[in-house]
C-alpha cells in the first residue's frame, strides 16, 4: 500500500489528530468530540461499568425484598419496576455497550488498522446512549420521588401490559430503546465496514483472530434484529396513541403476535451477547495453555451455524402459548441443534488446554470459570428445549437461573476475563493481582451461592417476577440473597483494581507471552495512533 | 480485500447495510403482521373462524356428538351485558345450528360494540363453519336497547377424532363512537 494512499486513507477519516492536542482541550470537550476508537472504546467500557452498577443496585432492591417471605422494603409495583430496569439496564447499558467497547478498542489494533472505518459515526453511536439511559434512569428517579411509574412489565415489555396497561412512562421506555437500538446499528454497522475494508494487508478473513470472526457475526445479527426491535416498539407507541390495533384484540389484533415479534428480535439478541465473549475466551485460552487454538475454522463455522440457527428457535420462549404440535417439535429440536455448534465451541476450549503448560493468571481464570459456568447455563437451556419439561419450568426461578448462568458467568465473567487480559494494553499498567484474584474468587463463590439454588426453588415451582413467594421458599432465597449481596460488593474489587492501577509496575508491550495477536505487538499502552503505517501480515 | 477502503466500495457496502436496516424494520412494521394474520387464517391458530359458505348443504353423521361450549364476556368499559340462551349443546357433525345471545346496552346512549371470536382447540378452528355471525360487523345498540344476535354454524365432519368437545369464546369490545369500517 503506497504513502500517498495511506496519507489519503488518514484524511478522509476525519480529524483523529486530537491525541496530540489532548491536553490543550478540556477534557469533557474531548470526550465530547473525539473520533479516536481508544477514547471511544474507554468511554464505552466505562458506561458499561456504570450501568452495571446501576443495574446491580436494582439487582439488590429485588434480593433485599426477597430475602424474607412476606412484604419487607418495597411495594410490589416498584419490585415490579426493579425487576424491569434491572434487565434493561443488564442488557443494553452494561453487556451490549461493553462488547462495543472492547470491539472499539481491539478490532482496530487486532487487524492492524488505524482506526474504526467512520470515527464520527463512532462518536455519535456511543453519545446517543448517555442520552438512551438518562431517560429509562430518569423515570425510576421520577417513580422514587413519587412522580408515576417508571416501566413495569419487565424486560420483554409483553403487550397488553405494556400497550393498554402500561404507565404513562412507557413512552420514556419506548422513545429510550429507539435510541439505544439507533446506537447499537450504527455501531454493528461501523464494525462491519472496518473489517471489511481496513484490514492489514495480508489478513484474509480467515486469519483473523476469532474475536473479530466473532463480532463480525454479532454486526450482522445486529443490523438484522436491532430494527425489529425497534419496529415493535413503534407498533406499541402507535397502538398507544395513534389509534392502531397490532397488539389489541378489541380492534382486531393479536397480543400473542407481540411475543413473536418481540422473541424474533430477543433470541437473536441472546446470541449477540454471547458471541463476542466465546471471541474473548477464544483469545485467552490458547496464551495461557501455551498452545495454538484448535480447531480454529470449526470455530469460524460454528459461530456461524448459531447466529443462523438464532432464527429460527424463537417460539421456544411461547411454547405454553398454544403452539400446535408440529410448531412444539419443530423449535424444540431446532433450539437442541444449537447445542451442537455450541458443544464443537466448548470441545475446541478443552482441547485447546489438552496437554498445554497451563498457568492460572486472573483472565484464565475468568475464562475457565466462563467455560465450565456457561456449560451448566447451556445445560439448563437444553432442558429449557424440552417442550413438556418446559410446561413445568416455564416462567420460574429455573429460567432466572438458566439465562443467569449463560448472562452473567457467560458474558460479564468474559467481559472481566478480557478486561484483566487487555488492562495492561490498555492502561500500561499491570494490575494488583491480589485484588483480582480476590474479584475473581469472591466473584465465583458468591455467583454460585446467587444462582444454583435458584434451579432448585425453580423445579419447586416458584415463580418469577413476584415481589413475595410461598413460606416453602423461605430459606433457599434467604441464601439466594445472602450470595447476590456478596457477588455485589464483590464488585468493589472491581473497582479497586481500576482505582490502583496507576500505582502498578509498568507493563511490557506483550506481559502475556502471546504468541499471536497484532496488539501485542505495539509498546503498552497502546499509542494514541497505532498502525498509521500498516503491519506486515506472515 | 485492501487495506485502503476505495470510497466507492465503502459507500456500496453502507448503501446495502442501510437498506438492510430499513429492510428489516419495514419487514418487522408491514410485512409480519400481514404474514401472522395469513397465517392465522390458513391453519386456524388463533381460533377466528371465517364465513363459510351457507350453500353447502353437509350430511349429518348421525353416530357422533361433538360438544359445543359457549363462553361469553364483556370488556371492562363496555357498558352491555351479553349472555348465551345456553352454556353448551351436544351436536351432530355436518347439522346445521342455530345459537342464540342476547346483549343488553345498559347505558343511556347508543354505543358501538364488536364481538372478537375465539374457538379452542386451535386444531378445530378450521372445522367450525359459521353461515352467519354477529362477530363479523360491529353492533351498534341505542340506549337501553336489548337485541337478540345469532349464530347459524355446523361442525365439518371431517373434524379430526381425537376431539370431542369445542369451546367458542365471544368477547364484546367497545368501538370508538363514529361508525367506521372493518
Amino acid at each position: 500500500m503506497s504513502a500517498e494512499a495511506m496519507s489519503h486513507s488518514t484524511a478522509g477519516q476525519g480529524h483523529d489528530d486530537h491525541g496530540h492536542h489532548a491536553p490543550l482541550k478540556p477534557f469533557l470537550l474531548r470526550m465530547f468530540t473525539t473520533t479516536n476508537h481508544k477514547d471511544i472504546g474507554t468511554m464505552y467500557l466505562v458506561f458499561a461499568l456504570l450501568m452495571l452498577l446501576c443495574g446491580g443496585l436494582a439487582a439488590m432492591v429485588i434480593r433485599a425484598e426477597l430475602m424474607y417471605p412476606g412484604m419487607q422494603l418495597v411495594q410490589p409495583d416498584f419490585f415490579n419496576q426493579m425487576t424491569t430496569v434491572h434487565g434493561l439496564l443488564m442488557v443494553f447499558g452494561a453487556i451490549m455497550p461493553a462488547f462495543t467497547g472492547f470491539a472499539n478498542w481491539m478490532v482496530p489494533m487486532m487487524i492492524g488498522a488505524p482506526d474504526m472505518a467512520l470515527p464520527r459515526l463512532n462518536n455519535f453511536s456511543f453519545w446517543l446512549l448517555p442520552f438512551a439511559f438518562a431517560i429509562l434512569i430518569g423515570s425510576v428517579v421520577m417513580s422514587v420521588l413519587g412522580m408515576g411509574s417508571a416501566p413495569n412489565f419487565g424486560w420483554t415489555f409483553y403487550a397488553p401490559l405494556s400497550t393498554t396497561y402500561g404507565p404513562a412512562s412507557t413512552d420514556f421506555f419506548i422513545f429510550s430503546v429507539h435510541l439505544m437500538g439507533i446506537s447499537s446499528i450504527l455501531g454493528a454497522i461501523n464494525v462491519v465496514v472496518t473489517i471489511f475494508n481496513l484490514r492489514a494487508p495480508g489478513m484474509t478473513l480467515m486469519k483473523m483472530p476469532l474475536f473479530v470472526w466473532t463480532w463480525l457475526i454479532t454486526a450482522f445479527l445486529l443490523i438484522a434484529v436491532m430494527p425489529v426491535l425497534a419496529g415493535v416498539v413503534t407498533m406499541m407507541l402507535t397502538d398507544r396513541h395513534f389509534g392502531t390495533s397490532f397488539f389489541d384484540a378489541a380492534g382486531g389484533g393479536d397480543p400473542v403476535m407481540f411475543q413473536h415479534i418481540f422473541w424474533f428480535f430477543g433470541h437473536p439478541e441472546v446470541y449477540i451477547m454471547i458471541l463476542p465473549s466465546f471471541g474473548i475466551v477464544s483469545a485467552i485460552i490458547p496464551v495461557f495453555a501455551r498452545k495454538q487454538l484448535f480447531g480454529y475454522p470449526s470455530m469460524v463455522y460454528a459461530t456461524a451455524s448459531i447466529a443462523l440457527l438464532s432464527f429460527v428457535v424463537w417460539a421456544h420462549h411461547m411454547f405454553t402459548t398454544g403452539l400446535p404440535l408440529a410448531g412444539s417439535l419443530f423449535y424444540m429440536y431446532m433450539t437442541m441443534l444449537i447445542s451442537v455448534p455450541t458443544g464443537v465451541k466448548v470441545f475446541n476450549w478443552v482441547a485447546t488446554m489438552w496437554r498445554g503448560s497451563m498457568t492460572f493468571e486472573v483472565p484464565m481464570l475468568f475464562a475457565l470459570a466462563f467455560v465450565v459456568l456457561f456449560t451448566i447455563g447451556g445445560f439448563s437451556g437444553l432442558m429449557l428445549a424440552i417442550t413438556p419439561a418446559d410446561y413445568q419450568y416455564q416462567d420460574t426461578y429455573f429460567v432466572v437461573a438458566h439465562f443467569h448462568y449463560v448472562l452473567v458467568t457467560g458474558s460479564l465473567f468474559a467481559i472481566f476475563a478480557g478486561a484483566y487480559y487487555w488492562l495492561p494494553k490498555w492502561s500500561g499498567h499491570m494490575f494488583n493481582t491480589k485484588l483480582a484474584q480476590m474479584h475473581f474468587w469472591s466473584s465465583l463463590l458468591s455467583v454460585n451461592l446467587l444462582f444454583f439454588p435458584m434451579h432448585f426453588v425453580g423445579l419447586a415451582g416458584m415463580p418469577r417476577r413476584y415481589a413475595d413467594y410461598s413460606m416453602q421458599f423461605a430459606d433457599l432465597n434467604f441464601w439466594i440473597s445472602i450470595g447476590g449481596f456478596w457477588f455485589g460488593a464483590s464488585q468493589l474489587f472491581f473497582l479497586a483494581v481500576l482505582f490502583t492501577i496507576k500505582r502498578q509496575p509498568k507493563a511490557s508491550a506483550n506481559p502475556w507471552e502471546a504468541q499471536e495477536g497484532l496488539e501485542w505487538t505495539l509498546p503498552s499502552p497502546a499509542p494514541y495512533h497505532s498502525f498509521t503505517q500498516p503491519p506486515e501480515i506472515k | 480485500m485492501g487495506r485502503k477502503p476505495s470510497p466507492s466500495t465503502q459507500s456500496r457496502q453502507l448503501r446495502w447495510l442501510a437498506i438492510g436496516v430499513v429492510g428489516m424494520f419495514a419487514f418487522a412494521v408491514f410485512a409480519m403482521p400481514p404474514i401472522y394474520r395469513v397465517f392465522c387464517e390458513l391453519t386456524g391458530l388463533n381460533g377466528k373462524p371465517t364465513l363459510a359458505n351457507a350453500q353447502a348443504k353437509p350430511e349429518a353423521v348421525l353416530d357422533r356428538k361433538v360438544t359445543l361450549e359457549f363462553v361469553t364476556s364483556v370488556d371492562a368499559g363496555l357498558p352491555w351485558t351479553f349472555r348465551g340462551n345456553l352454556t353448551s349443546v351436544d351436536v351432530h357433525p355436518g347439522q346445521i345450528h342455530r345459537v342464540s345471545f342476547q346483549v343488553e346496552n345498559l347505558s343511556d346512549k347508543a354505543v358501538i360494540g364488536r364481538a372478537v371470536p375465539s374457538i379452542s382447540p386451535a386444531a378445530s378452528t378450521a372445522f367450525v363453519k359459521k353461515t352467519q355471525c354477529f362477530c363479523f360487523e360491529q353492533q351498534t345498540l341505542a340506549a337501553g336497547q336489548v337485541v337478540e344476535m345469532p349464530v347459524v354454524l355446523y361442525i365439518d365432519p371431517a373434524l379430526p377424532k381425537n376431539i370431542k368437545t369445542i369451546t367458542l369464546a365471544y368477547r364484546f369490545y367497545r368501538q370508538p363512537d363514529i361508525e367506521q369500517k372493518i
